[in-house]
């Protein structure tokens, strides 16, 4: 279990990572509306929100999937190195290749130029670290939703990366593989990579968060510490939210 | 309707014989069509891909071209074969004309467009799919491309049998740049012309019956290939 504790290599992370003013529109809409934050290592980051807040575009941008249309996102640590190298996501759909799990773990690592001895120690090493070992040499895409959604978390582990994305990898889960996927981020997370998750679900959010980045329409309307979030909110809309109710039209604000 | 008949019976006679000329020319119309569609593929297969995978000025115009050409004549590859394969033509010092290879060349030309449309099809659908996640890896374009390659290769295959029923059907392009000479560029399709046209009508039935054998054999194995395909998408 050597290879999974230590991230990426002995350069420092690429974090923390700055958002400056983060703007994204689309089809004459602004979905993203001037998104300022600093996320840092040593937390795990849980971006929450309702449906339709922007939390998985705020991510995908974050991930460098989708250029913003307005602002920043400045990796302060990455020094010269390629951001994209020390990332990784996992979806909320889990998207396998057509070939034998042990070989979807391979075809990430391949793209990094790893050599062959280091890929398969990494592969056996995240294979048994998330129960996948038996399945190896089996078509990834026999695999039941939650085991692929596994897969996925391994294949993004063996990378090592400083900073794991992952947009709501529990969202078309049963409540079995949704705590099987938790037990597996919070083992990533003691590696040393940093998490930045997105979910709507309020108990996966207290059991998961360090801090929380609470998202409305657009906007960051708070980051607070875990603790404080789920007992004093600082905004109203989260307010509304911890208590499962309907943020009032009324109060709407138009951009 | 008895002459027809013994048609019938002479071409089963032949068949069941392994006739000799009947071999001769079923076995160079493989080998002139699965040539073609080898060459076809090699360039149509990645120029599919590339146009689904990569976005430059032109793409559009490329597009256009190529399913235009899908529908492409053969007489009119024919001839334009003929006329670059030509003694005055830019590769007339070759001395191609009227020989297999002429016959490769048209056929290739005549099937590129198909395999590289049907191919960028199949691949603009893997490309949707899979876009993020390769993404992600930070896979470049290049990469990208020969991986979706791979992961279509079922789709990709029923593409190529497209190419080859086409280019084993026709008659138009092989009968301008191969000449059809007995025993060196008479293929099924062109015997099937000249010998109806004689009159002797057990060969043409004889080399009717094969090709029709053929074209079902594609279609049949183009299903089993799309069932194939199917199972490995929902699995």
């Amino acid at each position: 279990m050597t290879g999974l504790t230590d991230p990426a290599s002995a350069a420092p992370a690429i974090l923390p990572l700055g958002l400056e003013g983060l703007v994204f529109a689309a089809g004459g809409k602004t979905l993203i509306k001037g998104i300022t934050a600093t996320l840092s290592a040593g937390s795990r980051s849980i971006v929450l929100g309702p449906n339709g807040a922007g939390k998985t575009l705020l991510l995908r941008l974050c991930h460098g999937l989708i250029r913003p249309t307005g602002g920043r996102i400045v990796w302060k640590g990455a020094a010269g190195a390629d951001p994209a190298l020390r990332q990784a996501m996992v979806f909320q759909r889990p998207v396998m290749l057509r070939r034998s799990v042990a070989a979807n773990v391979d075809y990430a690592l391949r793209l990094r130029d790893l050599a062959r001895a280091d890929r398969q120690q990494r592969i056996e090493d995240v294979l048994t670290a998330t129960g996948l070992r038996r399945f190896a040499t089996q078509p990834a895409r026999l695999l039941s939703v939650g085991e692929q959604q596994k897969l996925a978390l391994a294949r993004a582990w063996a990378l090592r990366p400083d900073v794991l994305f992952l947009d709501e990898p529990t969202a078309s889960l049963d409540p079995a593989a949704t705590r099987a996927v938790e037990e597996i981020i919070l083992r990533i997370d003691a590696g040393g990579t940093k998490i930045i998750m997105s979910t709507h679900d309020l108990a996966q959010a207290r059991r998961l968060a360090n801090e929380v980045l609470f998202l409305h329409r657009g906007r960051l309307c708070e980051q607070t510490p875990a603790p404080v979030f789920f007992t004093a909110p600082r905004t109203a809309e989260a307010g509304y939210f911890l208590e499962g109710k309907l943020f009032p039209q009324l109060r709407r604000i138009n951009p | 309707m008895s002459d027809l008949a013994d048609a019938f019976a002479a071409a089963a006679m032949l068949i069941w014989s392994l006739d000799q000329d009947l071999v001769g020319i079923v076995l160079l119309s493989l080998r002139v069509t699965l040539t073609a569609m080898a060459i076809a593929a090699v360039i149509g297969l990645p120029l599919g891909g590339a146009l689904a995978v990569f976005r430059f000025p032109g793409r559009s115009a490329i597009l256009i071209t190529i399913n235009a050409l899908m529908g492409l004549p053969p007489v009119v590859v024919g001839l334009i074969v003929y006329l670059v394969l030509s003694r005055a033509g830019p590769l007339g010092a070759l001395g191609l004309l009227f020989t297999p290879a002429a016959m490769i060349l048209a056929q290739a030309v005549l099937i590129t467009p198909i395999i590289a449309a049907l191919s960028c099809q199949t691949i603009s659908g893997l490309w949707e799919e899979y876009r993020e996640q390769l993404q992600s890896f930070a896979a470049r374009r290049g990469d990208a491309l020969a991986t979706l390659l791979w992961e279509g290769r079922i789709a990709l295959l029923t593409a190529l049998l497209a190419g080859f029923g086409r280019a084993s059907a026709e008659v138009g392009a092989v009968m301008i740049v191969g000449g059809n000479i007995d025993h060196v560029t008479r293929v099924m399709t062109t015997t099937i012309a000249l010998e109806t046209s004689k009159g002797n009508l057990s060969l043409a039935l004889g080399l009717g019956i094969i090709l029709i054998s053929l074209a079902m054999g594609v279609a049949g194995g183009t299903y089993a290939l799309k069932l194939a395909a199917e199972r490995q998408r929902s699995a």
